[in-house]
C-alpha cells in the first residue's frame, strides 16, 4: 500500500500514536487480503446494512429537468441512514480481529457516530463519541439515538466546537488510551492507512453502482455526482469509475454563504496544501498555516480539509469539484423531498443541487450519490426557513 | 552532573512584548527555554497550553512577529521553537529555518512530525544548523534506540500517554528503563517533560534524567496574572530548580 496519492497524504502523528498507526497500518494489509475477513464483511454488509443500495431512475425528476437521466445511488436506504455504516462495519470487524475492546470516533453531522455507536452495540464493544457541542446542539436527535445504542457522547468545546475540533480531540483521546481503543475515522482522511481503508470499504457503493447501470443502461454513466467533506461518499462513489476516463467525477463542496465570503467551507475551490490530521492535503488557512474557522448547514461537510486523494484527483485534473451554497442545497432538499418523496440528507442535497444545475448539459444518464436520509436535518432546515419546531 | 531545567511558553500570549520579558526572566535559571509558536489546532497540547495557543492568536500572534520577538532578546538560554509541521509548511521551510538561525534559534520541537516524516524539513534544518529535537513516547518501545540514534539538541521524552497537561501522579518505571535503551546509543542528553508541575515531581525525573521539562506549569501562572505574570513566574521557577 502506498502512503500517499501523488504529493498528498503521509503519515504526520504525534511519536505516541506511531506504533498503533503501523499496527492498523499491517493488520489492514493483512486482512484485506484475507478471504475470510472479506466474505465476513459481505455477510454483515448484505444481511445487516441492507446491501446492496438501490440504483433509482429519478424519473420525475428527469422529465421536470430534461437532459440527463438521472440515476440515485440509495446510500440513505442503508442501515443507520448513510454511506457510513459502510467504513463503520470494515472498520469495526477489524479492530475486532486486532483485539480492540474499544471504540472511539468523531462525528460531525451524527452519522458517523450513529454508525459506529451500532457496530459497537453489534460487536460487543464500549464506545465513546466526540462531537462539536455547536454540532450536539443542531443534530440533537442523533445524539439520543447514539445514547439509545449504548455510546458515551462527549460534546467538543474546544475551537470551533465542529467537527475539525472533534477530530482533535477523538485524537487526544486515543494518546490517553491506545492499547485496547481503536479510533474509527469517519472520513476518507487522516493518517495512512485510513484514507486508503475507508476509500476500500466506501467502495462498494461504486462496484454496485457501476454493475447497476450496465445492467439498467447498457453502458457506462457520463457522470458521478457525489458531495464532499473529508470526502468518504464521494471517493466510495467514484473509485470503479477512476479507470472508465469518459465517466466525469464531480465533487459538490459545502460553499456556505458563498465561496467568496469567509463563511464557507468549500477546500478545492480556496484552500492551499498544509499538513493537519495526519495528512498532507489541501486546506482552508491563512498564510501563517492557521486553520480557518469554515462554515456549512451541513454538518458533515463543515470540515476545512479534504481527503488526500480527492486533491490528487483534483490535482491530475481527473475529477472537478464545485462549490455549492446553502441556499442551493436548502432548494435542492426541498425539491427532492416535493419531486421524488426522498428527503435527502442536507449533506448529499449539494450533489442534488449540482445535478438540478447540469442536468441540462447531459443527454446520457449520470449517477448522483445519495450518502444518506434526511430525517436528521428537518428541524435545522426549518429554523433555517424561519420556522421553531420541536424535535 | 549538572542537571538542565527546561522551562516553556506559548509565545504571544498574553502579548509578544511580554513573552520577551517572560523569557528574560525564565533566563535566570533556565538552560533551555521553548517557546510555542501557537497553532490554531495544537494536537497534543491539554486545555492549558491549548487555551494559551488560542489567547495568543486572537491576540495577534504571527510567525513573523515571533521571530522579529526572538531577534530582540539576548539570553544565555538556548531557545527551542516548539510548533507544529503546517505553521512551519505553510510559512515556506526554508524561509522558516533560516529566520530560525537569524534569530539565534537553537532548535525545534514538532510533534506531529515523527521520525518516518522528518524528510520535510530535515534538509532545511541541516542546512542552517537548528537541531530537530526528537520526541521519545512511552508507546514508543522498539522505536527508541531508532529514534534516539537520529536525534539532536536534546531528546523530549514523554512521561505519560495523553497530552501535555499537569498530573498529581508521574510514573518513572517505565521511562527509567527507555532513558537507559537511549543511553546505549547515545550521548544526546535526555529530559523528560509532560505533567510535571512540583518541585518533588522535578527532583524524581533529575533522578533518573538529565534534565526536566515544564510548561503547563509556566502557561497555567501566565493564564492566571496575564500581563503581571513575570513575578509569579520568577517565585515558582525558584521553587523548581
Amino acid at each position: 500500500m502506498s502512503k500517499r496519492f501523488g504529493e498528498f497524504g503521509g503519515q504526520y502523528v504525534p511519536e505516541i500514536l506511531m506504533n498503533s498507526i503501523l499496527e492498523l497500518e499491517q493488520a489492514y494489509e493483512h486482512y484485506k487480503n484475507d478471504d475470510e475477513f472479506q466474505r465476513e464483511l459481505s455477510h454483515l454488509f448484505n444481511n445487516y446494512a441492507n446491501r446492496p443500495s438501490l440504483l433509482y431512475f429519478a424519473e420525475n425528476m428527469t422529465k421536470d429537468l430534461g437532459g440527463a437521466k438521472i440515476y440515485f445511488k440509495r446510500e440513505d436506504l442503508n442501515h443507520t441512514g448513510s454511506h457510513k455504516i459502510n467504513n463503520v462495519l470494515g472498520q469495526a470487524l477489524l479492530a475486532k480481529k486486532m483485539g480492540k475492546i474499544r471504540l472511539i470516533a468523531e462525528t460531525g453531522a451524527g452519522q458517523h457516530g450513529v454508525a459506529t455507536a451500532t457496530a459497537a452495540a453489534l460487536f460487543g464493544m464500549e464506545c465513546e463519541i466526540f462531537m462539536g457541542k455547536e454540532d450536539t446542539e443542531r443534530q440533537a436527535l442523533n445524539v439520543y439515538r447514539m445514547e439509545l445504542l449504548g455510546a458515551k457522547v462527549h460534546p467538543v468545546t474546544a475551537g470551533t466546537m465542529t467537527l475539525k475540533d472533534a477530530v482533535n480531540e477523538t485524537f487526544r483521546e486515543w494518546t490517553q488510551r491506545i492499547d485496547d481503543t481503536h479510533y474509527v475515522i469517519g472520513s476518507a482522511v487522516g493518517p495512512h492507512p485510513f484514507p486508503t481503508m475507508v476509500r476500500d470499504f466506501q467502495a462498494v457503493i461504486s462496484r454496485e453502482a457501476r454493475e447497476q447501470i450496465l445492467k439498467l443502461e447498457g453502458e457506462l454513466p457520463q457522470a458521478v455526482i457525489a458531495c464532499v467533506g473529508g470526502g468518504s461518499n464521494a471517493i466510495g462513489a467514484f473509485y470503479n469509475f477512476i479507470e472508465d476516463e469518459n465517466v466525469e467525477l464531480i465533487g459538490c463542496e459545502a460553499a456556505g454563504l458563498g465561496a467568496d465570503t469567509p463563511k464557507t467551507a468549500a477546500t478545492i475551490t480556496i484552500g492551499t496544501p498544509g499538513i493537519f490530521h495526519g495528512m498532507k492535503t489541501l486546506w482552508c488557512q491563512n498564510e501563517d498555516g492557521q486553520i480557518a474557522p469554515v462554515h456549512s448547514i451541513s454538518a458533515g461537510l463543515d470540515y476545512p480539509g479534504i481527503g488526500p486523494e480527492h486533491a490528487h484527483l483534483h490535482a491530475i485534473g481527473r475529477a472537478k469539484f464545485v462549490p455549492i451554497t446553502d441556499d442551493e442545497a436548502v432548494t435542492a432538499f426541498e425539491y427532492l423531498s416535493r419531486t421524488e418523496g426522498i428527503i435527502p440528507a442536507v449533506e448529499s442535497a449539494h450533489a442534488v443541487a449540482y445535478a438540478m444545475k447540469a442536468a441540462k448539459n447531459y443527454d446520457g444518464s449520470i449517477i448522483v450519490n445519495l450518502s444518506g436520509r434526511g430525517d436528521k436535518d428537518v428541524a435545522s432546515i426549518a429554523r433555517y426557513k424561519g420556522e421553531d419546531i420541536n424535535e | 552532573m549538572n542537571k538542565k531545567f527546561v522551562s516553556f511558553i506559548t509565545a504571544g500570549d498574553p502579548s509578544l512584548e511580554k513573552t520577551k520579558e517572560f523569557i528574560e526572566v525564565l533566563a535566570e535559571h533556565s538552560d533551555i527555554i521553548e517557546v510555542g509558536l501557537p497553532f490554531s489546532d495544537p494536537l497534543a497540547e491539554g486545555e492549558v497550553i491549548e487555551a494559551a495557543n488560542m489567547r495568543a492568536l486572537a491576540n495577534g500572534a504571527t510567525t513573523a512577529k515571533l521571530f522579529d520577538t526572538l531577534k530582540s532578546v539576548d539570553v544565555a538560554s538556548k531557545l527551542v521553537i516548539l510548533t507544529y509541521i503546517n505553521p512551519v509548511f505553510v510559512y515556506g521551510c526554508d524561509k522558516f529555518f533560516a529566520q530560525c538561525k537569524d534569530s539565534g534559534v537553537y532548535g525545534i520541537i514538532i510533534p506531529d512530525l515523527p521520525h518516518e516524516e522528518r524528510g520535510e524539513v530535515a534538509e532545511y534544518a541541516a542546512k542552517y544548523g537548528i537541531h530537530l529535537i526528537p520526541l521519545i513516547a512511552p508507546t514508543s518501545a522498539e522505536r527508541v534506540k531508532m529514534l534516539a540514534k537520529d536525534g539532536s539538541g536534546f531528546i523530549y521524552l514523554v512521561s505519560s500517554l495523553g497530552t501535555t497537561g499537569v498530573r498529581d501522579e508521574i510514573t518513572t518505571d517505565l521511562t527509567a528503563d527507555i532513558v537507559a535503551q537511549i543511553r546505549e546509543v547515545t550521548d544526546t542528553p535526555v529530559m523528560i517533560g509532560f505533567g510535571i508541575s512540583t518541585p518533588e515531581q522535578a527532583e524524581t525525573i533529575r533522578e533518573i534524567a538529565d534534565g526536566v521539562i515544564v510548561g503547563s506549569a509556566f502557561v497555567k501562572i501566565i493564564e492566571e496574572h496575564g500581563k503581571h505574570a513575570a513575578k509569579h513566574i520568577r517565585k515558582f521557577l525558584k521553587s523548581m530548580i
